[in-house]
């Protein structure tokens, strides 16, 4: 190769690098030019809300819901972000610092952590209608259409010939409302013995031949792979998937008893204390107790708290027998007890020495 | 061009008969080779695109160019567009320090170069959040003055440039120690500065492997989940990169779209293959042609 | 002392200050600054702690898991890379060009795409799982599975790392060995193969360290049952998911530590190679 040409070739790289450097700082002039300008007009105001998996299409309708209302009192547009994960790693990212303004999570559990680092103030529970759960769900069983292995209740998922899918609960909020709703049945049968009622779910925990990282991982092992019998699943989750995934290959079966799974809602306090946000955003969770947002948890199977709308989707909700959380302690004493490490659920996994 | 790059150039070697295999053993040897590839390669290739094109072309348009999707393209140009000329830099940099110069505790600095390689994604994002997240040592001063690191693109951007940052330099290194200085040394003492020497000569050289170790280190930036995900607070239209976006998609059960969102990347990443394969053949046709204009004697009239 | 350390030798080169400088710098700010934070969290527990976190009995489960199906990925690459390079080198046959490419895909493709997929082709009612499921073999949510995947991920670098050196090889002393009277096998065996064999184990010494580290493509195929099929990045996870930073920190620094002395082995190992060229 001549001088020439290699002369040409180092120009070209110049300018390839050149190039390079200008869009690269022409690109974050541009993202942060635009950051400006939304806070230079305090008519629009943008919240995060930072929730858990399944809740992604009762948001998706709630938010628009709300910026419509919202602009209507006030004139302000609303804008509100979704950040949605399995619910511990999204306590975890707001935790770590992720400006969220409300956060919507599977289980107090996740709020206390919130709570402790003095993110969101003490009293939070208190703040809004049934501790701060604004609809509720429970977990019954999904079984493939005709329910071929004849699934009735909690004591056939020990069945030999019975494979399980639930997810693994140290990493999925869901899953946690899973072994305790099983673990509340155990206690019941076994006249409040732990140790039979370890034995019992450890019995139903070697029937599962995948733990997935989320209750959205689960139910797409069910579906899409196949694999299992029976998904144990948020109330939600399994009208969702018989209705979206799969009309007539799925049958819903209710439990006799099960747990009243009631994911709560908080204000950040320190981040809207920052932002300015909080009355927005503080409006934003008492939307969700208004009929119209009780109406869209309900059309996307959250069972509402408030009782005209409940009646209106009564049918849409099999009946069973619910206990809750606090019949079993509390977030408090059961999480510790259940999922912390050499908790019931490390237990029943790490063989005795 | 003395020590020319060893680098994947497809020529054929000279076949005879006492240098080659029988023609069952090479068909044997092909066969497997194909079958291992094609099972590892060519089929979840297919698949990806099979299942992308599940529900037509209409419905593959719509969920590549819906703004979610259209933002996550957009962070993650951003990304590469920060990430690579950074570590391009520092491989160059690197590269010269290590291979034109002899000093102590060589090994020692190469094998720190290559850690960010062999460190978990999850780790990669961890570290970051130690430091700019909320349990970090600048979380402090970074909150009271409003800059936002982590959750938001600069925290995806220092993820992503750990996770490449080793790719230039690597590609840089053997061929630039291979080629030695004497070069340079001669251009040195023809009086060309250090800069020209630079721009001139070493550049000319390694530029194949340069473009090699961009375009490698820009694939691999693309593609990057672990890492990225610990840092990014999934928020929807601002801070998902593809990969999170085509994981979102998943996880709302919106198989189609996210396949269709997958099979955009995996076409980039076969693009930038392309580009790689079609550089190597033009080089090898230009030094063809040098060598049948010039002769054997080119190298000895350059300067 | 670094100084010390990084006494040069003389050269009439510039720019060793400069670059070395920026080097430095750069390395620090981006990667020994983050990675001491792991060691940093670690600092508030005594050794007997640090122990008894890194050798619970699920940690040291995902241990052979993650060291066992690394090193039969890393094993399975270095036998069926070193043939798709071979034949990538020396034979000609159509669409190689497109073969040769196709190498880097795993490279490119995110790893979440890679697990995604890779399930869907392997779960029993996949593509392909639905062979290995007639012969009653269970391929995702298995070992195997996590197997698979890391031979996915790993795959390009036996054969990008033996390719230049199969080019590079003088044939004449192929024909040399012919000439006195070896059979193919033997010239292999006797001569191409020693020269082949610190690219080789540089290939699957890195394979193995790739495939150590990997997370986003494992997690999807894996099934992740407890002292199954976890692997050692998921605990990590997991730990961080009880906000047990210190916990994780401490698994981080153990596969740190890990992947520090494998590609320190890796290095030596090239130097090796590159001296035996030389």
């Amino acid at each position: 190769m001549s001088y020439f040409k290699r002369k040409l070739w180092a120009g070209k790289i110049q300018l390839v690098i050149a190039l390079m450097l200008i869009a690269a700082v022409g690109l974050t002039g541009c993202s942060t030019k635009q950051e400006a300008a939304d806070t230079k007009k305090p008519a629009e105001v943008t919240l995060l809300n930072v929730s858990y998996d399944p809740t992604r299409e009762l948001y998706k309708e709630f938010n628009e819901s709300f910026a419509k209302f919202w602009q209507a009192k006030t004139g302000q547009a609303v804008t509100v972000k979704q950040s949605h994960g399995g619910s511990g790693k999204q306590a975890r990212s707001v935790l770590e610092g992720l400006e969220a303004d409300v956060v919507t999570l599977a289980l107090a559990d996740d709020i206390y952590p919130l709570r402790d680092a003095g993110l969101i103030s003490a009293d939070w529970e208190k703040r809004l209608a049934n501790n701060a759960t604004p609809y509720t769900s429970t977990i019954v069983f999904l079984v493939r259409k005709g329910n071929p292995k004849n699934i009735k209740d909690w004591d056939d998922l020990i069945r030999p010939d019975v494979s399980v899918i639930t997810p693994n609960p140290k990493t999925s909020g869901g899953a946690r409302w899973n072994h305790l709703a099983a673990w509340g049945y155990g206690l019941r049968k076994f006249n409040n013995d732990e140790n039979q009622t370890k034995d019992f779910l450890a019995k139903i925990y070697k029937n599962v031949p995948v733990l997935d990282t989320g209750a959205r991982g689960s139910t797409t092992t069910f579906v899409e792979r196949g694999i299992g019998d029976v998904l144990i699943a948020w109330e939600n989750e399994a009208l969702m998937a018989t209705i979206e995934l799969g009309k007539d290959k799925f049958d819903i079966v209710a439990p006799s008893i099960s747990i009243l799974a009631e994911p709560p809602v908080a204000v950040v306090d320190k981040v809207v204390e920052k932002k300015g946000t909080r009355e927005v955003a503080t409006a934003y969770l008492e939307y969700l107790y208004t009929e119209q947002g009780q109406e869209i948890a309900a059309k996307n199977f959250y069972r509402p708290r408030n009782e005209t709308v409940a009646q209106k989707y009564a049918n849409q909700f099999p009946k069973l027998n619910l206990f809750t959380i606090a019949d079993l302690g509390g977030w408090n004493e059961a999480g510790k007890k259940h999922f912390a490490d050499g908790g019931i659920f490390d237990q029943i996994y790490t063989p005795k020495k | 061009m003395a020590g020319h790059i060893a680098l994947r150039q497809g020529t054929a070697a000279p076949q005879s008969r006492t240098t080659t295999e029988s023609p069952v053993m090479r068909w044997l040897l092909i066969g497997i080779a194909l079958t291992f590839l094609g099972l590892m390669l060519v089929i979840p290739l297919i698949a990806v695109f099979a299942k992308a094109l599940e529900s037509g072309f209409a419905l593959y348009l719509k969920a590549i160019s819906e703004p979610d999707a259209l933002a996550a393209i957009r962070l993650t140009l951003l990304t590469v567009a920060f990430a690579v000329p950074l570590n391009a830099a520092f491989g160059l940099a690197a590269a010269w320090a290590i291979a034109k110069f002899d000093f102590r505790g060589k090994n020692f600095l190469i094998t720190l170069i290559d850690l960010p390689f062999a460190v978990s994604p999850v780790i990669a994002g961890l570290v970051f959040v130690f430091l700019f997240g909320k349990p970090g040592i600048f979380w402090p001063w970074l909150s009271e003055h409003g800059i936002k690191i982590i959750f938001a693109p600069p925290g995806i951007i220092l993820a992503t440039i750990f996770v490449t940052f080793p790719f230039i330099a690597r590609e840089l290194i053997p061929l630039m120690q291979a080629q030695g200085t004497t070069e340079e040394e001669a251009a040195l003492t023809l009086g060309a500065s250090g800069w020209k020497t630079f721009w001139y000569v070493t550049l000319p050289n390694i530029k194949w492997a340069l473009i090699y170790g961009v375009i490698l280190a820009s694939a691999r930036a693309v593609g990057e989940f672990g890492a990225v995900s610990v840092v990014s607070g999934h928020i929807r239209g601002s801070t998902n990169t593809l990969p999170l976006h085509v994981e979102i998609l998943y996880n709302e059960y919106q198989f189609v779209a996210a396949f269709a969102v997958a099979s955009l990347m995996t076409l980039m990443a076969i693009f930038t293959l392309l580009i790689k394969n079609f550089v190597e053949w033009k080089v090898n046709q230009q030094a063809e042609k040098a060598a049948i204009h010039h002769g054997q004697t080119e190298d000895n009239h350059e300067y | 002392m670094l100084k010390q350390l990084l006494q040069k030798k003389h050269s009439i080169l510039p720019g060793f200050g400069l670059t070395l400088g920026f080097t430095l710098f750069y390395l620090g700010l981006i990667v020994l600054v983050p990675l001491s934070t792991i060691f940093l969290k670690t600092l508030g527990l005594s050794v007997q702690q640090i122990w008894a976190i890194a050798t619970e009995p699920r940690l040291v489960a995902s241990y052979k898991l993650s060291l066992g199906a690394s090193l039969a990925a890393a094993a399975l690459n270095a036998v069926f890379g070193l043939i798709v390079a071979w034949v990538l080198v020396r034979y000609q046959f159509p669409g190689k060009k497109i073969i040769d490419g196709l190498v880097d895909l795993p490279f490119a493709l995110p790893t979440a795409v890679a697990g995604i997929t890779l399930t869907t082709l392997f779960a029993p009612n996949g593509w392909i799982g639905q062979y290995f499921a007639a012969a009653g073999i269970k391929v995702a949510f298995s070992p195997l599975g996590v197997v698979i995947a890391l031979t996915f991920i790993s795959l390009p670098f036996v054969v990008r790392m033996v390719q230049p050196i199969l080019q590079s090889l003088d044939q004449e002393v192929e024909e040399a060995a012919a000439c006195l009277g070896a059979n193919r096998w033997q010239t292999f065996v006797k001569i191409i193969f020693p020269e082949l064999l610190p690219a080789l184990l540089t290939g699957f010494a890195l394979a193995f360290a790739r495939a150590l580290g990997e997370y986003g493509s494992v997690v999807f195929i894996s099934g992740n049952m407890p002292m199954q099929t976890e692997i050692t990045p998921l605990l990590i996870m997991i730990k961080l998911e009880q906000y047990d930073y210190t916990g994780a920190s401490v698994v981080a620094a153990v596969m740190l530590v890990a992947s520090f002395l494998l590609l320190f082995l890796i290095n030596i190992l090239q130097w090796w190679s590159s001296t035996r060229h030389a």
